[in-house]
């Protein structure tokens, strides 16, 4: 196997506060291979955004990172100077966010900033940095793109404005994507078309994603491998098919069970009684424990790490033998 | 259009029908304001957010309502519960029109609404007993029978009510001396359902209720639903963009598209064997899960501009199957094979 892109090794987030410090994200480890797509799900409050922002280092102040280490290929990235981070961000490391409208300056044309980022990370000339905004609208399936150059933001729809997004994202011909929840603003019939894109876009410029989203159906369609997470920390990783059909975390499992099905019939969802609970108040053990339907004596006191199972590993003490044996 | 009047009649009128919509439409004027119009020389605009609507819901059944943003199907919630007072048509509920009856109270307190929005349909500054409570002040219910003797029992009824509703959504009594923000998403759209359920109504409508929740708490309020219907014989008119949480959910589906249903079909048919090229689309763009390896055709193109709606089918710009007559004819939600659809393609069996 290929040295990993990114590695992402113990990472803390930590939120300090008036009442002591709030850690968001715990002890986060992963990585991405050169080209590979890897999707982060969870629910609201998980920690997955978070972890997107920790890579491309813009997390929201006073956030920080409190532990860990990021390498992007091979080099540590998590204590760099703001403006090489800059520099890294855009070239190197491309983001799409969920708000397409919000990502565009709604001041200047689609053309200005896409001519802008070209031009910041790749020397060339303006005419030449038009074409390739040109070309990059085309890519993205943008009709008449010549043209739609010179409109602002606001003439585009929401489908079109995320399409002129990932055409940012690209435009520094980056090894890393981070996508937090690109669909999530749009409509079905225009996510299906986004994720198409972003996937072929990604295998045809060589990138790599780390696609972040409460979507398992997204991530069912797209990811090599999936990363679930749960109250800051990493519950479940393994290739999408062995998380989807035979999850090994009893938290990964409710999740599958309480998506509605399109082609079965069940007079009820399988339900995680409960609610996932918050930063100050993250149960002692396994941060599952209360809600999970086989939590045993070994849960509510120590944290589980990940522990291979079948062919996914999950933070889970039903997959360490030896306490099951004694339990 | 025989074919139109025998659906109508085929599909109208039902021995328990409780709801029943006809013609329904709702223009909204969106005109700038009239020294713009004049100065900058532009017409009035309006939008037909809701066009000729027509469906009937039968006692203790849910009828889904699914398009994408902007189709219109909110203003429909809205049409029914009489927070919009429509352009045309008429909402009729067990048997009396909701907009001419002399006694509106008495049919709203049978019909209630549960929004999308947790966070913004309930009053911060209340108490959730307050908030429980508000329907049954509203409605009267303290006056009960027999009337009660003092201001004092009448609290003590509202409170065991309150405590009784909460009860039935999964909330504990010691709940209700709490503050909205000291509850998650999930239960805070309980606290909206037990609102609801508190002058007992027999219908509710419910717009996206589990679209602002995480999967696993949309699995429990789903779940919930589902079991106050079949314990009390609710009827829902269920409003979504998810096609799996209407499958789940819903008897009937109707499928809107820029105002208007295209089609309407018992759930099983529908998504057995969806008609209307729109549905078919829609199916097709939900992600598939368990990765059977169904072949998915890519959408093509965008809602239009519902100021601007193409003639003829709305449809039509994005239909791989129109022809000439989509162009200029707008399709009328016929009955075929015992599904109600809108397309020319389908009645001229081209499709």
């Amino acid at each position: 196997m290929a040295a990993p892109l990114l590695e992402v090794e113990h990472l803390r987030v930590e939120f300090p506060g008036r009442r002591g410090r709030l850690v968001a994200l715990d002890d986060v480890s992963f990585s991405i291979a050169p080209g590979e797509i890897l999707g982060v799900v969870g629910e609201s409050g998980a920690g997955k955004s978070l972890t997107g922002a920790a890579i491309i280092g813009l997390l929201d102040p006073p956030g920080r990172i409190a532990g860990g280490e990021i390498r992007f290929e091979g080099a540590r990235i998590d204590q760099l100077p703001y403006e090489d981070m800059r520099k890294l961000r855009g070239r190197r490391i491309g983001a799409i966010f969920q708000d397409p409208l919000t990502s565009l300056d709604p001041l200047y044309t689609v053309g200005q900033q896409l001519v802008e980022t070209i031009r910041t990370h790749v020397e060339l000339g303006a005419a030449e940095a038009r074409r390739r905004a040109v070309r990059l609208l085309q890519e993205t399936g943008i009709p008449a793109a010549e043209e739609r150059l010179d409109h602002y933001p606001h003439q585009f729809s929401g489908g079109m404005r995320q399409r002129v997004v990932i055409a940012l994202a690209l435009a520094g011909e980056p090894r890393l994507i981070v996508a937090d929840e690109p669909t999530t603003a749009l409509d079905v019939s225009i996510q299906a078309q986004i994720i198409a894109l972003l996937k072929r876009l990604c295998r045809e410029h060589g990138a790599a994603v780390m696609l972040v989203t409460h979507d398992m159906g997204v991530i069912a369609e797209t990811c090599d491998r999936v990363a679930v997470m749960y109250a800051g920390r990493i519950v479940e990783v393994g290739p999408v098919a062995a998380v989807i059909h035979a999850p090994a975390h009893p938290y990964t499992a409710g999740l599958m069970g309480s998506i509605p099905a399109m082609d079965e019939d069940r007079p009820r969802l399988l339900q995680i009684d409960g609610a996932m609970p918050r930063l100050n108040a993250i149960p002692s053990g396994c941060a599952f424990h209360p809600r999970c339907p086989h939590a045993f004596a070994p849960c509510t006191s120590a944290r589980p790490e990940l522990l291979a199972a079948g062919a996914t590993h999950a933070a889970c003490w039903l997959h360490a033998p030896a306490l099951r044996a004694a339990a | 259009m025989l074919a139109a009047r025998a659906g109508a009649a085929g599909g109208g009128v039902t021995a328990a029908a409780l709801v029943e919509v006809e013609g329904l439409a709702k223009t909204f004027d969106v005109s700038l304001p009239w020294l713009n119009r004049v100065a900058e020389r532009k017409q009035r605009q309006f939008v037909h957010a809701v066009d000729d609507v027509a469906f009937t819901i039968a006692r203790g059944r849910t009828l889904a309502l699914v398009g994408e943003s902007g189709c219109g199907k909110s203003t429909v919630a809205r049409l029914l519960v009489g927070l919009y007072a429509p352009t045309r048509g008429r909402v009729i509920f067990d048997g009396v029109d909701a907009a001419t009856t002399r006694r509106p109270a008495a049919i709203r307190r049978r019909m209630q609404m549960i929004f999308q929005d947790p966070y913004a349909s309930l009053n911060p500054r209340w108490k959730v007993k307050d908030i429980v409570a508000e329907p049954l002040r509203e409605h009267g219910f303290a006056g009960g029978v027999p009337p009660a003797a003092s201001a004092r029992e009448s609290r003590q009824r509202i409170d065991a009510r309150v405590e009784e509703l909460l009860a039935s959504v999964g909330l504990a009594a010691a709940d209700a001396e709490k503050f909205p923000h000291q509850f998650s998403g999930g239960q805070r759209q309980r606290i909206s359902i037990a609102r609801a359920l508190a002058t007992e109504p027999e219908f509710l409508v419910c717009d996206e209720p589990t679209s602002a929740l995480d999967v696993s708490v949309q699995a429990q309020v789903l779940n919930i639903m589902k079991e106050l219907q079949a314990r009390s014989g609710l009827t829902y008119l269920f409003i979504s963009h998810n096609l799996a949480v209407v499958r789940h959910v819903g008897d009937e589906v109707g499928v809107m598209y820029l105002g208007r249903i295209v089609e309407l079909a018992g759930k099983a048919l529908l998504f057995a064997r969806p008609r209307h090229p729109y549905t078919r689309m829609l199916l097709d763009a939900i992600p598939d899960i368990h990765m059977s390896g169904r072949a998915r055709t890519p959408v093509q193109g965008e809602v239009p501009n519902p100021l601007q709606p193409p003639p003829g089918c709305a449809f039509h710009p994005r239909c791989p199957h129109a022809n000439e007559r989509c162009r200029v004819e707008r399709p009328a939600l016929l009955a075929i094979d015992g599904v109600r659809v809108a397309c020319h393609a389908v009645e001229e069996r081209r499709i």
